[in-house]
């Protein structure tokens, strides 16, 4: 074998990115599901109440802005551990979280408002199954990323991360993080922009 | 050769409980290789005796041996298992064992991840089949779901489907789909990221290639179905309406969900057992596979193709013209890389010195029987022969001879290839033999038949038939064909049985292979390899045995 032992770099990707980015893209293709089901229902719900006269644009938009700027704080922290500098770290992971946590509060209101004065419940009609489940999946993995971002920080704050070893795990979360937010941006468009037309 | 013994002498001294603690707790990709293809061919020979049933129900017309209910349940549960509980886990377990071996590391990516998906693989057949006893829900009605393998729109709906059997149905699959998405997470970060030092892409045994694009299919297919059927529980459980005609839900959506995993989930079914195919059929016939690049594109087409002939299942649904058009010319492409495959077998095949054991009789009988079922596929693409033969025993025909002649034997050749890797004995070749004609007579008496039956106008999924209608004699041979199989299967099994025990020694490389799982012991130890090995060619173990005419020098 030491005869042919030449020639044998080979491209080999980091198994965790697979690993991740094949995770990334099972949600991805189960949110097409949602999102196809919406876009196909779109002004077909036998009665109301129909999304033009129940739906509120401009609070949402606030959470979208919330939500979309944890993208940014959330490369600061990854970037604050990769160099070693633990409290602007837990700074910017810690505002990360106030903010994914605001888009959560925003929702439940917007949620509240819908069910209890606008009387739209999952079985009213085609409007409320497909935007219950829609938004409702994306909330569940907003909060799904808030919980290991608090695992991050708890380990964070009692001292446990390790800047060479855990910050590309740390950056495989946030890649979770972002994903939750570029499906975001689709289901904004397709729930509040396409949808709003019926 | 002298230093293997037989398999299990040293650790006859454990006791059996500690003997299967080892097996419920481990982490090895080759002992849950060997789960997943053992509780495969359990549920396999459950999904058998289901289809026996349906069998000896249709011998002779207006037959009552079924109840119409028990009959649905029979076609429903045989659908189910044999697709979601018996393909995906042999298919899938197969590849748990024989990848890591064959790209040369120790263990898949994540062993842990491996586990889980077995468990839940094993934890979903178990709730299917629960719903014998536990579908009666509330209201005394149910049993086993009812409602076909596809489960179509509004029969699953509460009105129609009372009780809790296509509640078992979605959750048995949802669970087992979750094992499988794991797997295939698995298979790519093994096969990409822990290939052996020189194995680049384009050196990888073809089996690996074709559980890329079995994975990345199973990574776009299943999460829509998983979509679907989360619907499918909210509309049942929650009161939604996705599937609910009477709130202008629609039916057709479900189908087009349905389908559009359905079909590529065809080809995650049949495309490892190319790469079996692709695996024996060189080894058997002294040659280098014919066009390996021209294998891994056509393999690589047929991956994306498929994710756009979904539609084909619904050429009678009233799908606008064009569109029936356009998912009928992408069958007809779909057929194209499909055939440079079969060519490319028949390439290597020919002017070979070929050795017919019973790996390769089985290799050869799915050539065969998989070109039949692929040209009346080809048949079925075209719209208006659909609109005669949708839902007619014409199609059962065609996609048992794909997925029972094309799959099932290439799962039958697989086992006798590896089986001596696995468990360091050979099968016997002559049993082989006598169970490979079995079973091609056998399936040929079953399914042949079948055709024209549906020709003649017999739908499928009916629970009887009236007399002088022309089926009677062809439904009499499709019976008549089962203990000819059954026998078949048995004798396989049989032989499984006794080899273990009993089987000639085979020693690290009984077929004079060139793929890497044949350079360590049989069977492996539990690292796989002592030292990781090197490989300069497609063919390393073909470098190692001829140093002086390595197949480097070639590429």
């Amino acid at each position: 074998m030491s005869l042919l032992a030449d020639n044998t770099e080979i491209w080999r990707p980091a198994r965790g990115k697979v690993g991740m980015a094949s995770l990334i893209f099972i949600e991805s293709l189960f949110f097409s599901g949602f999102i196809v089901a919406y876009l196909f229902y779109i002004g077909k719900s036998a009665n109301g109440p129909f999304p033009r006269e129940v739906l509120d644009v401009k609070p949402v938009l606030v959470n979208s802005a919330a939500l979309l700027s944890s993208s940014f704080t959330v490369v600061a922290a990854v970037r604050a551990l990769s160099q070693g500098t633990m409290h602007a770290m837990r700074f910017w992971l810690l505002l990360t979280i106030a903010l994914g946590a605001y888009f959560i509060y925003g929702t439940l209101a917007e949620w509240r408002g819908l069910i209890w004065e606008k009387h739209l419940t999952i079985s009213t009609n085609l409007f409320g199954s497909t935007f219950y489940s829609l938004i409702g999946f994306h909330a569940f993995h907003v909060c799904v990323g808030l919980l290991a971002l608090s695992t991050i920080l708890i380990l964070g704050v009692l001292g446990r991360l390790q800047p060479k070893r855990d910050a590309i795990r740390f950056e495989l979360i946030s890649w979770y993080w972002h994903f939750v937010d570029v499906v975001w941006i689709f289901v904004f468009t397709t729930v509040y922009i396409v949808g709003m037309r019926a | 050769m002298s230093s293997i013994h037989a398999p299990i002498s040293s650790e006859s001294k454990r006791s059996i409980m500690e003997h299967l603690h080892t097996w419920a707790i481990t982490v090895d990709h080759k002992k849950l290789g060997v789960m997943y293809v053992l509780a495969g061919l359990v549920f396999f020979v459950l999904g058998g005796l289901e289809a026996t049933m349906m069998r000896i129900q249709l011998i002779k017309p207006l037959n009552d041996v079924l109840t119409p209910h028990g009959f649905n349940q029979m076609f429903t549960m045989h659908g189910t298992t044999m697709v979601f509980m018996v393909g995906m886990p042999v298919l899938l377990g197969m590849g748990n064992y024989l990848i890591p071996l064959m790209v040369g590391a120790r263990d898949m990516a994540f062993p842990r991840l491996n586990a889980f998906g077995f468990w839940l693989f094993i934890f979903g057949g178990i709730l299917l089949y629960f719903s014998w006893i536990g579908g009666d829900g509330l209201y005394g009605a149910g049993g086993a779901p009812d409602v076909g393998w596809f489960a179509y729109s509004p029969l699953t709906a509460k009105t129609f489907s009372r009780g809790n059997s296509t509640d078992y149905w979605i959750l048995g699959i949802l669970i087992s789909g979750f094992g499988s998405m794991t797997t295939a997470v698995n298979f790519l970060a093994t096969i990409l990221c822990m290939r052996c030092p020189g194995m680049t892409l384009m050196r990888m045994p073809l089996m690996a290639w074709m559980m890329i694009v079995v994975a990345m299919l199973v990574l776009v297919a299943i999460p829509v179905l998983t979509a679907a059927q989360v619907m499918l529980i909210f509309d049942r459980s929650l009161g939604a309406h996705f599937f609910d005609p009477q709130q202008q839900g629609s039916a057709v959506l479900w189908q087009h969900l349905f389908w559009f995993f359905g079909h590529p989930e065809v080809y995650i079914l049949i495309l490892p057992a190319f790469g079996f195919v692709s695996e024996i059929v060189p080894v058997f016939s002294r040659k280098v596979i014919f066009g390996y690049a021209l294998m891994v594109a056509a393999t690589v087409g047929i991956g994306f193709i498929s994710l756009t002939v979904w539609a084909h299942h619904m050429f009678v649904v009233g799908l606008p013209p064009w569109m029936n058009a356009m998912f009928a010319a992408s069958t007809f492409l779909i057929s194209v890389p499909t055939g440079i495959k079969i060519f490319n077998w028949l390439g290597t095949m020919w002017g070979g010195r070929i050795r017919f054991a019973t790996p390769m009789l089985f290799c050869t009988g799915f050539l065969g029987m998989f070109i039949m079922g692929g040209l009346t596929g080809i048949m079925l693409a075209v719209v208006p022969f659909t609109h005669q033969l949708s839902d007619s025993y014409f199609v059962v025909g065609h996609f048992h001879y794909v997925l029972f002649g094309g799959t099932i034997f290439g799962i039958f050749g697989a086992i006798f290839y590896w089986y001596p890797k696995v468990t360091g004995r050979m099968m016997c070749d002559t049993q082989g033999a006598w169970a490979f004609w079995l079973l091609l007579i056998g399936f040929n008496l079953v399914f042949l038949p079948m055709h024209f039956s549906g020709l003649l106008g017999m739908p499928r999924r009916i629970y009887t038939y009236q007399p002088d209608r022309g089926l009677e004699i062809w439904n009499l041979i499709s019976t008549i064909g089962v203990p000819v199989q059954i026998a078949g299967v048995a004798l396989i099994v049989w032989n499984m049985i006794r080899s273990f025990t009993h089987g000639a020694i085979a020693g690290n490389d009984p077929w004079d292979a060139w793929t890497l799982e044949w350079a360590t012991t049989s069977p492996p130890p539990e690292c796989n390899f002592d030292r990781i090995p090197t490989c300069t060619s497609a063919r390393p173990m073909w470098d190692m045995k001829n140093p002086h005419d390595p197949d480097s020098n070639y590429e």
